[in-house]
């Protein structure tokens, strides 16, 4: 159990550290990259690579095992069915992402590091998160 | 660290913590579903999440005290922090995901709902900046 917990400390910190060396705790960094037809900050299109160029060979080599190293098994989703849901909650998640600049991840290291704006935003996503979970049921 | 450099490092930083979660116990790094989860999941199923989120936080804020860090006071307007908090948190939960769950790790597995996610909330997110910069006009 303390080593699950601690793996899962270690990977909260390595994305933390991430977020934060990528200057995507930075919203004004964020909404750079999202307005296209400004002074185009591609710093997001980095991060993305930088993720994915590690992410995509090692999850195809850790999903070839057959459970994860600390036991249990892996818990990917199975649905690739492309539907409404996915599509509205996507669409609704892009507009407050355009809005702002913060996704959940920045918005959580924010507010630990003491932002005024995570701060205010952090309380009105964990609302909308509630509600739409009890809307889903 | 900036720009490119910063993106790159940070990414890769990001991509190893995803794999790191996958690889030791199992389970998606997608940060909307771990914090919904944290709240409101199965009581035997949140110890996990709780580390994980006290880790990125954490180290999150650390490293801002060594890097160029956004200013701490507030930048936008209450209202529309609170209506895009709202929004982000509404869709990240009814969309199964965000970002890191979505882009990083959905992506990374080639499923075709992540990719119908990410083009989704990209394409919105930008038409939305483009309307509040360029049409409206409200500084964000």
């Amino acid at each position: 159990m303390n080593r699950v917990l601690a793996a899962a400390f270690a990977a909260g910190a390595l994305i933390g550290a991430g977020l934060a060396i990528s200057s995507m705790t930075d919203r004004s960094v964020v909404l750079g990259f999202l307005d296209i037809r400004g002074a185009w900050n591609p710093t997001l299109a980095f991060v993305m690579g930088g993720a994915l160029a590690v992410s995509v060979p090692l999850f195809h080599s850790v999903l070839k095992r057959n459970a994860p190293a600390l036991g249990g098994e892996f818990r990917v989703p199975k649905a690739d069915a492309v539907d409404g849901r996915l599509i509205a909650g996507a669409a609704v998640f892009g507009i407050g992402w355009g809005l702002a600049g913060f996704c959940p991840g920045p918005a959580l290291v924010g507010v630990a590091a003491g932002l005024m704006d995570a701060w205010i935003f952090l309380p009105a996503m964990v609302a909308g998160s509630f509600i739409a979970g009890r809307l889903a049921r | 660290m900036s720009g490119w450099a910063g993106g790159l490092a940070g990414g890769a930083l990001i991509g190893a913590g995803a794999v790191l979660l996958l690889g030791s116990i199992g389970r998606i790094a997608g940060i909307s579903g771990i914090a919904s989860g944290a709240i409101e999941g199965a009581a035997g199923d949140r110890a996990w999440r709780v580390a994980f989120l006290a880790g990125m936080m954490l180290a999150g804020a650390l490293v801002l005290q060594f890097v160029p860090a956004p200013p701490r006071t507030q930048t936008g307007p209450a209202a529309l922090l609170l209506v895009a908090g709202f929004l982000v948190g509404f869709g990240t939960r009814l969309g199964n995901g965000c970002t890191s769950g979505h882009g990083v790790c959905g992506l990374a597995r080639l499923s075709r709902r992540s990719l119908a996610a990410v083009a989704t909330f990209m394409g919105f997110a930008m038409v939305t900046t483009f309307v509040m910069r360029h049409v409206i006009g409200v500084p964000a």
